[in-house]
């Protein structure tokens, strides 16, 4: 349980691949249809499709010569989605008061 | 390494942890001051904190509202259960979404880590209703306007490593 929660969120920790998820919310898309909208290469698109594949959050089928990826029918429950919420928004915020701490020091230390 | 480790413990608790690089009295005033407070929790981009009220005090009143200045915002409010400075703050809080969500009882600890601060913070892990009112929420106000900023960005972006 804790390794598939981990996986879950190791997966939605990349914007590009949660932006494949959205796009995958609105229906099934083929490895190009996907790439499309990134202007990154194909392989890179892959790489993303494979990592979110192994955490069990979209499924592939064959459809002739092309894949097509569709989000895995309850892959993704609503508590997953809550914590990967609630990380990405703690996340900002730290990163926010990271800042805020070095300004802090910096303008401590140009005062001594 | 100042990365954030966020955990379920059980089915009623989160567990998050997170190293500033600053002593224990300055991460603790950055929790309990407005004019600090109004300058980091805001969510996600573009959000900003007009109204931060805090009576730092066991039993004092927490008033936070937040806007992203196009009419669209929400607020929280809580008490101060325990205060004992720099190390620890317990305290309660509801969203209102407008309804008030259940309240989640949250205890932070500031424990000195060399020259830093590490920071854990253990909250209620809201119930499936609460984390559906915060989702629909959080998709409003946060979620998809990412989506669009990073589509935006790669449209105009040759080629870019983000793999």
């Amino acid at each position: 349980m804790q390794r598939s929660l981990d996986s879950t969120l190791g997966a939605l920790a990349d914007p590009t691949r949660r932006a494949i998820l959205a796009r995958l919310a609105q229906g099934e898309a083929t490895v190009g249809d996907l790439a499309r909208p990134f202007a990154i290469s194909q392989p890179a698109i892959s790489r993303h499709i494979r990592v979110l594949t192994d955490a069990g959050l979209i499924v592939q089928r064959v459809d002739g010569a092309r894949r097509q990826c569709r989000l895995a029918p309850e892959a993704l429950s609503e508590l997953d989605q809550y914590l990967a919420l609630l990380r990405r928004a703690l996340e900002a915020n730290y990163q926010r008061l990271d800042r805020l701490l070095l300004a802090n020091k910096k303008r401590r230390d140009s005062a001594q | 390494m100042n990365k954030m480790k966020l955990e379920t413990q059980g089915e009623r608790y989160v567990v998050v942890t997170r190293r500033f690089e600053a002593p224990p009295d300055e991460i603790y005033r950055a929790h309990t001051e407005p004019e600090l407070l109004q300058q980091w929790l805001l969510g996600p981009e573009g959000w900003t904190m007009p109204v931060c009220l805090v009576d730092v005090c066991p039993g004092g009143k927490i008033r936070y509202e937040w806007t992203n200045g196009k009419g669209a915002g929400f607020s929280l409010t809580g008490e101060f259960i325990e205060l004992d400075p720099p190390r620890r703050i317990v305290h309660v809080e509801r969203m209102h979404l407008p309804e008030p969500t259940p309240d989640n009882r949250v205890e932070t600890t500031f424990v000195a880590d060399g020259t830093g601060t590490l920071m854990t913070m253990r909250m209620t892990l809201p119930d499936a209703e609460t984390r559906k009112a915060m989702l629909s929420t959080g998709m409003e106000h946060g979620m998809e306007a990412s989506y669009q900023r990073l589509e935006s960005r790669l449209a105009n972006t040759p080629e870019t490593a983000c793999a």
